[in-house]
């Protein structure tokens, strides 16, 4: 059971604090922030304890989401607590952040009140808590495709047809009535994150895929959406032990999609799914993960990146890093915001660089002991390459080895690294008025490796 | 946190709740309200507004309702008086027509929190418990809980108590799982909620309909109910199976703990379990959210203690990604070093070879800790990391890389070589002192086999003067001694010197009574020091620090999965060479004799007091290093001291039996010495906590002594005590490992110690002589804390006695 609940905003300041049981006094608050910020960087700092109290607390949005017990609670639950509570404040505020969760304290209060009752937890779907929460949110700005703060997942296409704005998703689910916010609309998302490691002589050391689709609903009453994946997608790790078999009726076309685990959201429905791979759900208000799944080792497709090292020291007594980067993609589509993090060694001073395009950048991080190259947008097939002469005092053929291991990080719209398409997405019945349905794709990389 | 405007905002506030023309249009009513609110949330003190506020309750907007209500719960207990003004509204609306009214009123007047309101409350929760509607139902039964909390010790109304039992019936699946939370609380001193078959089955056919909360809510409930049979414990487990694969980390962790706790004495059920919930535990490793990536990173670990071959195969699942903070990538080395298998030790070195060089200087060190674990089983392949490492030339890497080495070589003697040659042509300076330490405590180890070792023991002897650290003073004087062993000619004038420095100009008492005995020792020749710094051979390895622990049984940790305590744990395992760090369990007097069911006190024994009163809990974290072991036994020799002899003959398992025996009862072996040596020795420690009382935690060394040679007898006993302390005063320096090395230079101690043990032996006569057959213990504690030195005495000699008599049957690995 929870003895307190509070939110404290990077600084400290107190923006939310809730007492349940009465406990605990109010200076745990203080307490928590003094141990919070007395903590050195090597510290598990998910749990703390401060004579009979435990601390648990989550960073979401810049922000710390505490709660507090007295008993022994289990850790999986209050963690998951806090951050199905931080998905509600997101879905009723619009987005995380210090200012809407202090415009919005009302509304926060009003959610905690029905949401946990003297340290128990109630209730935190969205479609029961819908009737009980009356008080509006507030949104910090008026919507604005152009609004750089609010670029989400999806946000760098926004000026792409077809593609729905990225604020789109970060309003409240409960809207003013009347204004545009009435819209019917339903998204979908496929998610995947990768996490890729690749040795020093080009061999695929680890592919991992974390994926999950995620529905988020606007409508106030959504029946039934029935969501249909590849027909040729199995379960399961080798072709002899296939869980599900692909079903033989609708074998022959398409591409196989094969994960090794997969499981479901509970409201999910799968009567349909061992025979044509549909999944029946029926959305609650707000943002829920009907799908969750994960492959290892055995991507369908070569790894988006691949790196052609040269690193040596020059007469001159600098270290020259002449790197290429080629992208594996379909030449259809292109990662964004590719940002590369080379390591460098100790005493690195000054940094030089030629690079392929003007678009790109480069910079040298002395704290990190880094150079960071960023690509804004990197098409499928491109190959690009940079040369950095880095001045390091006290250069040693022992330097050489501290350059390296190369990180990535990147996002992939519109694509799948797994080959999970959504083939359709049906509502029943047939909405009343306009419904506006959205799919969307992404692959990010979670953790993109590359050894020198 | 008052500011200048605090006074003035409340009476502005004051000024325009009381406005009538505020309170007659209800936007800018609510808005005003709305202001305090956030007022008050922002910390400032505005309980003067209460008897404003308490006016404004009484409306029929909701969202005002709701705000004011959260005022008035944040100051109820400020202004008792006040508040019986509001309960007449409260109760008022507790009949009112919309149950969402109903329910919030009813809420809140539990939520006042005080004692004396609750005659007014009593009647509308009993009509709440009869509502029609659920959500009202959901609100009263907690009320009841609310109520008992606030009059913790009187008698609950037993008609409440049965129709809250009544209510665990109730189609509201919330409003069960609430009863269930309110009986719970209610009936704590009964022990809780009574789960008789009717009730564990109704809990589990409805299992289904509760949300993920519910669910995890009712399997820990459940956990208190014991199935009939077989039969009937099969049904449920199967019941329960698909949920041990729910996605939702709360309920697979609760599931899995029922089934543990459950399946108690079926082994192998349990070990399908854990196979089971693996692949969920794995995604929970990999999720999106890092905390609770962390929690169950932690809980694998707890796995891995029992089951080390469960997730070999997944290793790459704990491969760090580069975004990752410290704790979690420390957290997922310790877990790959566990996991380590011919397999896959190439990959896992290679990339734990990326981390050494992590920008957070704790990451590094704990990645090159992580291979120099792995190394005392593949210790080439490390080797050849590890010196490679010092090419980096990077202070932090290369004082970790020699720390590491130094515990490498201890344990693998066999790596010698290798370290001698990373060691040939060193000429880094080091300014950290305990990588100095390391390397010095090396130069004297190896010195004959590395050329340079005189000039680089020179530097520091010419340095000695703007040394800081006591340690590395020390650890200069054994290493300079050891080295003069092996290279006189080159040694002996800067040996001088330092003689000189330590003697005459140090300060630190324990450097200058080392030097000195180095110096009386010199005086007794040559091979007087070559026995006690050499000892013949270097390390035994049935003498280090006990590696590779045997698999734990499940039940050792089945306690605590799913709660706090591994989390907390990792805090302090963090940064520590040691892989896994036992951790705590509680053990009271019942778990203490299903462990072993000899294990009772023996009655006849005049040393043993009664540990019975007060339940006494061992615990063997946080870890002690052999170095801290030796530090506080030196420390604690006048502080809380109790020797007792016991009798009871040497136990005659092997020591690693003796040592898992320990284990169970949450003793730390530190050192022994093998069997059927002469004296035979064993140093251990623990932790203690009452769990009743409220007296602090303490910790307690001891050792175990017997001496059992045949002509010796009693006279020995006394003079081994002599000559043991006098050792660890000469030793003190000589590096992490000598809490071990004791043993070896055994023989030295005794002939020192043996005069002055002759008289006092001799005095004391009787008393001693039936220590010939039984063993001497010498416990050291801190801080002082009698009873549970004598819980402990009693547990140990408990384990001894079982030892003894089952033998090595039971408990060898």
């Amino acid at each position: 059971m929870i003895s307190q609940v509070f939110i404290l905003s990077s600084k400290g300041d107190h923006l939310i604090y809730k007492d349940f049981r009465g406990e605990a006094g109010k200076d745990a608050v203080n307490k928590f922030y003094e141990m919070v910020t007395a903590l050195t960087g090597g510290q598990p700092p998910v749990v703390m304890k401060h004579k009979e109290l435990h601390f648990v607390h989550i960073r979401q949005g810049g922000l710390y989401w505490v709660a507090t017990t007295k008993a022994d609670a289990s850790p999986f639950t209050i963690i998951e607590f806090l951050n199905r509570l931080t998905a509600l404040v997101k879905d009723y505020c619009g987005c995380l952040s210090e200012k809407s969760v202090q415009m919005n304290f009302a509304l926060i209060y009003e959610l905690l009140d029905e949401v946990v009752d003297f340290g128990y937890i109630q209730t935190t779907s969205t479609d029961i808590l819908k009737n009980f929460i009356q008080t509006e949110a507030v949104s910090s700005k008026p919507f604005s495709l152009f609004d750089l703060s609010n670029v989400g997942l999806f946000g760098a296409d926004t000026q792409q047809n077809k593609v729905a704005p990225s604020a789109a998703a970060t309003r409240p689910i409960v809207s003013s009535q009347g204004e545009q916010g009435g819209k019917n609309e339903i998204f979908v998302d496929v998610i995947e994150r990768m996490s890729v490691v690749i040795g020093a002589n080009g061999v695929l050391m680890k592919a991992d895929i974390e994926g999950e689709i995620r529905v988020k609903c606007y409508m106030p009453s959504c029946s039934e959406m029935r969501i249909g994946l590849n027909e040729e997608f199995s379960i399961g790790k080798s072709q002899l032990s296939v869980s599900l078999p692909p079903p033989s009726l609708l074998s022959g076309y398409g591409a196989a999609v094969r994960v090794d685990e997969c499981s479901f959201h509970q409201a999910v429905r799968l009567d349909e799914f061992d025979t044509y791979r549909i999944l029946k759900v029926c959305p609650s208000q707000g943002e829920q993960t009907v799908m969750q799944y994960q492959l290892c080792d055995d991507l369908p497709t070569a790894p988006p990146f691949r790196l052609f090292p040269s690193i040596e020291r020059d007469s001159g007594g600098r270290l020259l890093m002449y790197l290429k980067l080629r992208c594996d993609l379909p030449p259809k589509s292109a990662a964004i915001n590719v940002s590369i993090t080379i390591p460098v060694p100790k005493g690195s001073l000054r940094l030089s660089q030629e690079l392929s395009s003007p678009d790109q950048s480069a910079e040298l991080q002395p704290k990190n002991k880094a150079v960071h190259w960023e690509i804004p947008r990197f098409p499928g097939g491109a190959q690009l390459s940079a040369l950095f002469k880095l001045e390091v005092s006290g250069l040693s053929a022992a330097s050489l080895q501290e350059v390296g291991p190369v990180s990535l990080n990147f996002e992939l719209p519109k694509y799948t690294s797994t080959g999970l398409q959504i083939r359709f997405l049906r509502l029943s019945p047939i909405q009343p008025g306009p419904s506006q349905r959205w799919v969307r794709y992404v692959t990010h990389s979670d953790s993109y490796t590359i050894r020198i | 946190m008052p500011y200048l405007g605090d006074e003035h905002t409340v009476r502005e506030l004051r000024r325009a709740l009381s406005n009538p023309n505020v309170q007659a249009d209800h936007l800018r009513y609510r808005n005003t309200i709305h202001r305090v609110i956030r007022v008050m949330s922002q910390g400032q003190d505005v309980s003067g507004l209460y008897s404003e506020m308490v006016k404004a309750c009484a409306t029929v907007d909701i969202v005002q309702k709701k705000l004011v209500y959260v005022f008035l719960c944040s100051y109820a207990s400020l202004n008792p008086e006040l508040s019986l003004l509001v309960i007449n509204t409260l109760r008022k609306d507790c009949s009112d027509h919309n149950p969402m009214v109903r329910s919030l009123a009813l809420r809140n007047m539990c939520n006042l929190r005080l004692p004396g309101l609750s005659q007014y409350v009593q009647q509308p929760l009993t009509v709440g418990l009869k509502d029609k509607a659920a959500c009202v139902r959901r609100v009263a039964v907690l009320g009841w809980a609310k109520i008992h909390s606030l009059q913790p010790n009187t008698e609950m109304d037993v008609a409440v108590v049965n129709e809250l039992y009544g209510l665990l019936r109730d189609p509201d699946p919330v409003v069960m799982v609430n009863c269930l939370r309110a009986l719970e609380e209610i009936l704590q001193e009964e022990g809780g909620v009574a789960i008789n078959k009717p009730i564990a089955h109704h809990l589990l056919n409805r299992l289904k309909l509760c949300d993920v909360w519910g669910q995890s809510e009712v399997l820990a409930v459940l956990q208190r109910y014991r199935p009939r049979g077989e039969d009937e414990l099969f049904d449920i487990l199967s019941l329960l199976d698909p949920a041990l694969l729910s996605h939702h980390a709360p309920v697979m962790a609760a599931t899995l703990r029922l089934f543990l706790s459950l399946c108690s004495t079926l082994p192998a059920v349990c070990m399908s379990a854990l196979e089971r919930a693996r692949g969920p535990l794995l995604a929970a490793a990999g999720s999106t959210s890092r905390e609770l990536r962390y929690a169950a990173l932690c809980h694998i670990q707890l796995l891995l203690r029992s089951e080390p071959g469960l997730l070999g195969e997944h290793y790459k699942r704990f491969f760090c990604g580069y975004a990752e903070p410290p704790y979690i990538k420390q957290n997922k080395m310790q877990v790959l070093v566990e996991l380590v298998n011919d397999d896959n030790v190439a990959m896992v070195l290679d990339e734990l070879r990326g981390y050494c060089t992590d920008v957070n200087t704790e990451t590094s060190q704990t990645a090159i800790n992580a291979i120099g674990s792995i190394g005392r089983s593949y210790t080439d392949r490390c080797l050849a990391i590890l010196t490679g490492l010092l090419g980096l030339k990077q202070e932090h890497i290369t004082s970790a890389v020699l720390q590491t080495l130094r515990d490498l070589v201890w344990v693998c003697p066999q790596c010698g070589d290798a370290v001698c040659s990373a060691l040939e042509g060193w000429e880094d300076n080091l300014q950290d002192s305990q990588g100095r330490g390391a390397l010095l405590w090396l130069l004297g180890v190896y010195g004959d086999r590395v050329t340079g070792a005189p000039y680089l023991l020179e530097d520091c002897i010419d340095g000695v003067r703007s040394e800081v650290s006591a340690e590395v003073k020390t650890e200069l004087l054994t290493a300079t001694l050891r080295l003069f062993l092996s290279r006189p000619a080159e040694t002996q004038d800067m040996m001088g010197r330092l003689l000189v420095y330590c003697i005459e100009e140090e300060v630190d008492m324990c450097v200058r009574d080392q030097a000195l005995l180095y110096y009386r020792l010199l005086h007794c020749g040559i091979e007087e020091v070559r026995q006690v710094l050499q000892g013949g051979r270097r390390s035994d390895p049935s003498l280090g620090p006990l590696i590779g622990r045997p698999p734990e049984p499940i039940s050792q940790w089945a306690s605590i999965f799913n709660t706090l305590e591994p989390l907390t744990l990792g805090a302090s395992t963090v940064g520590n060479s040691d892989p896994v760090t036992p951790k705590l369990s509680t053990l009271t007097p019942n778990t203490l004799t299903s462990n072993a069911e000899a294990m009772t006190p023996t009655p006849g024994d005049p040393h043993l007091p009664d540990c019975s009163s007060g339940a006494l809990s061992l615990s063997v974290s946080p870890a002690l290093t052999p170095e801290e072991f030796e530090r506080l036994w030196l420390q604690l020799e006048k502080g809380a001291c109790l020797e007792v002899c016991v009798a009871c003959p040497v136990p005659r398992c092997s020591p690693e039996g003796l040592q898992v025996a320990l284990q169970l009862v949450n003793i730390q072996t530190l050192a022994f010495t093998p069997p059927n040596t002469h004296p035979w020795r064993v140093y251990l420690y623990t932790h203690t906590s009452h769990i009743s009382t409220k007296t602090p935690h303490t910790l307690i060394l001891a050792e175990l002594l017997h001496t059992g040679g045949e002509g010796e007898k009693e006279e020995e006993e006394e003079g081994e005590e002599e000559g043991e302390r006098e050792e660890e005063g000469e030793k003190e320096g000589e590096g992490e490992k000598e809490g071990e090395k004791e043993e070896e230079e055994e023989g030295e101690g005794e002939k020192e110690g043996e005069e002055e043990g002759d008289k006092e032996g001799e005095e004391e006569g009787d008393g001693e002589r039936e220590k010939e057959k039984g063993l001497l213990v010498v416990m050291r504690q801190h801080p002082g804390d009698q009873t549970a030195l004598r819980g402990f005495l009693s547990v140990l000699t408990t384990v001894l006695h079982t030892l003894s008599t089952h033998t090595a049957c039971t408990y060898t690995a």
